[in-house]
């Protein structure tokens, strides 16, 4: 027990001002179950066997060293990889209830219920309006009226609507990096998604707008059940409920995220974390 | 010494000599684009300007002397030798001697409009007042001197009355010319084309068997209505026609002869050797207006190029029309449905080869597949009535547009692949990941967003098929067209018809014009034209195409 107090931990939990204490999967309703789930690109293999049970309506982060298949299993959670050559899957991922592997399943109809927001932000050359109409006018909505409604609230719930109510139709383009960023979130959120996937959202951005992003995060998980992957272990102890640490293909530790980052149970979790490698 | 020698490694290791050299390439080519277009511009603008008449006295070879006036074209030097070997007795000369290429007119006379005359056996050089340089619809120019005008054989003025009278009677016979014009080509036009096509009714319910009685009655009806329009028409036409050939002018020419001109025949009338500057000008810029919006005269050496350049025009829009969606949808499947790998590596090679094909060699292939092939069973299928005239079964603007959009093809494909490539993915997962499809991503996102590359390959594709001429001569294009392609009859846009076109419009009067001398300017202004066309082209995609992008900008 002495050695733990020596421990240099990466994160003071106690200094990011919020506790996660109390926090017990085992209470959790659960919205994303995988099961034994390998993935190849090719021959090679970049998943090897995940279980994983990712709560409702929290904020669950993956971490891990470039390359160690974080973004990958991401990206099967709304069947991204399909678009891959040469991408296979096996095993299963439950998103509520359905296997989303199976036979069967309409992946148009799963992207909608599980909304992504990639690295970079990747607003369309179209107006703010058109960008967050965009998924409604795929399901064929066109009543303005709705839309409308729709956009403000879905701006609203990115915090963009007080920047940009006045210039709706002006290019998404020429917003800056952190709104283009919130832009793509108003656009997933405007579908109405269960699930929000986060690839490293703010890797692209100025610390300001990873703040601001950070921020609404924390709000959108009331009414989402949010995955997030991220390169910055300090993000993801701001805000993340519950923390996966993936390495070479493996998941290594899931717990919450105050445990995993003052008490990883696995040494190379505790190695990553205190910056001995990765 | 050791030191220079460095200095010069260092010079030239510094990149300066390469960028001398670059620089000047660039120059040299700017240099070579600017004097192209100048010297076309120069030489086929300067065509248009009213020179002055000069007279002349001039001892022929053979020791006659005659009188002779015109306007001086073009003046070279000639080696002594040449000439005496031609005949001409210029023992005492010594030295090159000029030669003047000297325009005469008057081909009804001469039996030519252009002489050449040596220098030295020309005396009395004057530019004499009062000519008058005559434009007719036959035979050329005139230059001469006004006599008298006539009005049913008797002269109504003379001397310096003439002039006044002559203006008078040359209004009212351009109007009546122009009436008759009209009459003549739109309205006996229509006529003409309403029966053609009763005829082609007639033989097609004969084809059939269901010529009943009643039908036939009320197409000879129709026809009967027609014809007389047409006698009608044709009445007043003669009318008009007695009115026009009621007015003549009686001119001399430099060595005294007579001759009467009809009015009917006189398209302008004008004094060069009177007019300032300022007077030329109007005139030049009517003569310019005239080339470019009239219909050619004397087997297209006078007149204008209107329906040449329509035609090139309205080719080059047709073409654009069927190979853009073509090129289009073959890219989109190339790039974004099939998969890469062997078989798409050779499709790609293959289409690149393609572009490197001689255009003539399309040309063939035009005539053997589209029109032969593809005309000749589109008239046997729908077209029946019309045999043994073929209606799609011959050359035509359809085809032509067709063999061009084929020529064109493999740079819009090629254009459209690199602008789909560059569209990045995270744009197309975005889009995905809304729960888009595959066609949708691509309609509502890729393409758009393309669009701009798409232009690229439509401005280079328009660039090269309103030049090309070779492929055109086989498949659509002819010196002269009776109607052009588009007209006032139904149904308006005649595809099968056959078109005049700017570049096959230079080669027909370099090459083919039976009056060398008069073409030659011709060659240039046309030239000169087709650049014209071919920019203004341009600019429009161009100015399309950046509307598009930063409609679309990149990322």
């Amino acid at each position: 027990m002495n050695d733990r107090s020596e421990k240099r931990h990466a994160i003071d939990m106690s200094a990011l001002g919020r506790s996660n204490a109390g926090l017990n999967l085992e209470n959790e309703e659960i919205a994303i179950s995988v099961n034994a789930l390998k993935l190849f690109y090719g021959d090679k293999q970049a998943i090897n066997g995940v279980d994983m049970q990712i709560p409702k309506n929290r904020v669950t982060a993956f971490i891990g060293p470039s390359g160690c298949g974080k973004s990958t299993l991401l990206r099967c959670f709304n069947r991204m990889n399909d678009l891959i050559d040469g991408c296979r899957v096996e095993g299963e991922v439950t998103i509520e209830g359905e296997n989303i592997y199976g036979k069967g399943v309409n992946v148009v109809d799963l992207r909608r219920r599980v909304g992504m927001v990639f690295q970079k932000p990747n607003p369309f050359p179209k107006s703010i309006y058109e960008n967050v109409a965009y998924g409604l006018r795929l399901q064929g909505i066109k009543d303005r009226r709705v839309l409308d409604e729709v956009i403000e609230r879905s701006l609203k719930g990115a915090a963009l609507w007080d920047e940009v109510k006045d210039r709706l139709n002006e290019s998404g383009m020429g917003l800056s990096g952190g709104q283009q960023q919130r832009l793509v979130i108003a656009r997933a959120i405007a579908v109405e998604p269960h699930v929000l996937l986060l690839d490293e959202p703010a890797s692209a951005l100025d610390p300001i707008s990873t703040l601001k992003l950070e921020e609404l995060i924390y709000e959108l998980k009331s009414k989402y059940t949010i995955v997030i992957v991220t390169h910055n272990m300090q993000q993801a102890a701001r805000v993340s409920d519950y923390t996966a640490f993936m390495f070479m293909g493996d998941q290594v530790e899931f717990s919450d995220t105050d445990t995993l980052f003052t008490n990883p149970s696995e040494k190379r979790t505790e190695d990553y974390i205190t910056g001995r490698y990765g | 010494m050791v030191n220079n020698n460095n200095q010069k490694t260092g010079w030239f290791s510094s990149g300066t000599p390469w960028v001398w050299i670059s620089a000047g390439a660039v120059s040299i080519s700017l240099v070579m684009v600017f004097g192209l277009l100048l010297l076309i511009a120069v030489r086929g603008l300067g065509y248009f300007w009213p020179a002055d008449v000069v007279a002349m006295d001039y001892i022929e070879r053979d020791g006659t002397e005659i009188r002779l006036m015109g306007e001086q074209r073009e003046t070279e030097l000639v080696p002594l030798e040449r000439l005496l070997d031609a005949g001409y007795q210029l023992q005492d000369h010594a030295g090159d001697v000029e030669r003047h290429l000297l325009k005469t007119g008057n081909r009804d006379l001469y039996g030519m409009d252009f002489r050449s005359v040596i220098e030295p056996a020309v005396s009395n050089r004057t530019v004499p007042d009062g000519v008058i340089v005559i434009e007719r619809y036959e035979w050329g120019n005139f230059y001469g001197f006004l006599k008298s005008v006539k009005e049913n054989g008797v002269v109504v003025a003379d001397g310096e009355a003439a002039r006044a009278a002559l203006a008078q009677s040359l209004e009212r016979s351009l109007a009546l010319h122009e009436e008759i014009k009209q009459i003549e080509k739109s309205d006996i036009g229509a006529i003409n084309y309403q029966l053609e096509r009763l005829r082609l009714k007639t033989r097609k319910l004969e084809l059939s068997n269901s010529l009943d009685p009643q039908r036939e009655q009320a197409i000879a009806a129709e026809r009967a209505e027609a014809q007389q329009r047409y006698q009608v028409l044709q009445k007043k036409l003669n009318d008009l026609y007695a009115e026009i050939n009621r007015d003549s002018l009686l001119a001399t020419v430099a060595d005294g002869r007579e001759i009467e001109i009809p009015l009917a025949k006189v398209v302008r009338v004008y004094r060069p050797n009177e007019m300032g500057v300022a007077d030329k000008l109007p005139h030049y810029l009517s003569k310019v207006w005239e080339f470019v919006s009239d219909e050619p005269r004397e087997a297209n050496t006078e007149g204008g190029i209107f329906p040449a350049i329509f035609g090139t025009v309205l080719m080059v829009i047709l073409m654009a029309i069927l190979v853009t969606p073509f090129g289009v949808v073959a890219a989109i499947y190339l790039r974004e449905y099939a998969k890469q790998g062997p078989v798409t590596r050779v499709i790609r090679i293959a289409v690149n080869n393609l572009a490197g094909v001689p255009s003539v060699v399309y040309g063939v292939f035009g005539l053997g597949f589209f029109v032969y092939f593809l005309g000749g069973n589109l008239d046997a299928l729908f077209f029946p009535e019309a045999a043994p005239a073929p209606t799609f079964g011959t050359p035509g603007i359809l085809w032509s547009s067709l063999t061009l959009a084929i020529l064109t093809l493999p740079v819009v494909i090629v254009a459209t692949e690199e602008g789909l490539s560059r569209i990045p993915r995270a744009v197309r997962e975005g889009s995905l990941a809304l729960g888009a499809t595959k066609a949708e991503t691509l309609w509502r996102i890729v393409i758009p967003m393309a669009s701009p590359a798409l232009m690229t390959g439509l401005i280079l594709a328009v660039a090269r098929a309103a030049g090309e001429v070779a492929p055109l001569m086989l498949v659509g294009v002819v010196k002269l067209a009776p109607s052009m392609p588009l007209d006032g009859n139904f149904p308006f846009l005649h595809l099968d018809r056959k078109f005049m076109h700017l570049g096959f419009h230079i080669y027909d009067v370099g090459f083919q014009s039976p009056n060398v001398e008069a073409a030659r300017p011709l060659v240039y202004a046309t030239a000169l034209l087709l650049v014209v066309v071919i920019v203004v082209l341009n600019l429009a995609a161009i100015s399309i195409r950046n509307r598009l992008r930063t409609k679309y900008q990149a990322v």
